[in-house]
């Protein structure tokens, strides 16, 4: 006998509940819809009940439809998420996608779109368990290398499971940061490496083993550049190596890609032994540079008339940005922040400089 | 007793770490001091011509800064622009020592 499917419909507003459980009901495949009005209730369902798709609004009191999407997609990964929202905001659109959610609509277009939402539903109601034929399941879009930055990004910890037919292959992500990978016997940054040449698979999320031992210590973005182009020079054996022009673009892509996604205004790296700089996201590159350079000399001549030990960094305060100067072996790096930007700027400066060397 | 001041000469000492509030003019004389008096003074004096540097060299170079700081591993140089002149905070970092950090105004 054919199962129906579940769908749990949660949402704080009792007529909007049963608005919706009455257009859901009316699928093609006839699915059991259930409801839930807040989000205990609806955990307590999803416990119980094998649910195939969770219909959620976003605005809700105590626990709001973006944490109960992230709880969902970590405890029920299986799980298809459908996000509705009563306001058009593309901030709450972008992080609900981030999030894993398969389906953002707003309440206004859902009645007016009836018939569209209820194909997508539909859809995602006749989605099985079984991997996909490209891509990764529920972002088919996405290669593995977005997923993981997204999860990254977002600064959480959790246990990336990736399935590829028999092959299973485990990223350990702890705050932001990989901490371990294994992948077909590998471990650390080589089944890293392995693991992103996968093209098509399924990953799950699952809890966080903050404990278990970090194998991996460079920042993800490092990582991801050094597999990237790994991958780029085994999928093109044949063809020939880019050229000079070619590499140096793809370089100058990649570092604006890092300025941009870190908040900074700009980078300037300054040699310390002949004064050459190159520098992006300012016109400003040689003053920013002989600032940079003088300005560690005088470090440099201080901290040995004082014995004051190694210079860390130098961080300065003007009145349109802060800007933090560190050297590394024979270079200085100077980033610029914006002037509102309060929170670990030092850190986010040593990661940029990380990423920007490697 | 004495071998090791005999060998090595009895003047060898750790350079003591400055630490206080210095004031300082725009020719970087200063003005006032809670350094200690044992403090050599022209090592002061040279903190002061150092820094002045770091805020002349940035508006030279089309970026003044209202204040800079100088993260040492054992000594942290925070000073602020004060109308040419500048107030410079001496802080010496061990491995105990919270950081504090000058109340903005």
């Amino acid at each position: 006998m054919e199962t129906r499917h579940k769908i749990l419909i949660l949402d704080d507003d009792a007529d909007w509940l049963a608005l919706c459980r009455e257009q859901l009901s009316t699928l093609p495949s006839h699915p059991d819809v259930l409801i839930a009005n807040n989000a205990k209730r609806a955990l307590a369902i999803l416990e119980t009940e094998k649910i195939r798709v969770l219909v959620s609004d976003l605005k809700m009191p105590r626990i709001d439809g973006l944490q109960m999407i992230g709880i969902v997609r970590r405890r029920f990964p299986t799980i298809r998420t459908v996000v509705l929202s009563g306001l058009e905001d593309e901030e709450y659109r972008s992080r609900a996608y981030a999030l894993g959610v398969d389906l953002f609509w707003l309440k206004t277009e859902m009645q007016r779109s009836a018939k569209l939402f209820n194909e997508c539903v539909e859809s995602l109601l006749g989605q099985g368990d079984r991997d996909g034929d490209t891509g990764f399941r529920g972002l088919q879009s996405k290669s593995l290398m977005d997923i993981i930055q997204m999860e990254c990004l977002s600064r959480s910890s959790s246990v990336l499971r990736v399935t590829r037919g028999p092959l299973v292959a485990k990223l350990w992500i702890q705050d932001g940061e990989i901490t371990d990978a294994e992948c077909e016997g590998a471990r650390g940054e080589a089944a890293f490496r392995r693991l992103l040449a996968w093209k098509t698979g399924a990953f799950e999320n699952l809890p966080p083993e903050p404990d278990r031992e970090h194998t991996i210590d460079k920042p993800v973005n490092a990582l991801l550049l050094e597999s990237a182009q790994s991958n780029d020079e085994t999928s093109q054996p044949d063809t020939e190596p880019d050229s000079e022009e070619t590499s140096l673009h793809r370089k100058t892509m990649w570092k604006l890609a890092q300025l941009t996604r870190e908040g900074a205004e700009f980078v300037v790296t300054v040699s310390m032994e002949d004064g050459k700089s190159e520098g992006l996201g300012t016109q400003n590159v040689i003053a920013l540079a002989q600032w940079t350079k003088q300005a560690a000399e005088v470090a440099r001549r201080l901290g040995e008339r004082l014995e004051a030990g190694p210079l860390s960094h130098i961080a300065g305060q003007g009145a349109e940005r802060q800007m933090v100067m560190l050297v590394n072996g024979g270079q200085a790096f100077l980033v610029g922040w914006p002037g509102e930007s309060s929170e670990n700027l030092l850190e986010k400066s040593r990661k940029l400089v990380a990423s920007w060397e490697s | 007793m004495g071998i090791l001041k005999r060998i090595f000469g009895g003047d060898a000492a750790v350079q003591q770490l400055p630490a206080g509030t210095v004031t300082v003019d725009r020719h970087g004389q200063i003005v006032t001091s809670t350094v200690s008096s044992t403090f050599p003074e022209p090592l002061l004096l040279a903190i002061a011509r150092d820094v002045l540097d770091l805020f002349r060299l940035a508006r030279a170079d089309q970026m003044p800064l209202a204040e800079v700081s100088l993260h040492f591993s054992s000594l942290r140089i925070t000073a602020r622009e004060l109308r040419g002149g500048a107030i410079i905070f001496l802080f010496p970092q061990t491995a105990v020592s919270s950081i504090p950090t000058p109340a903005r105004q």
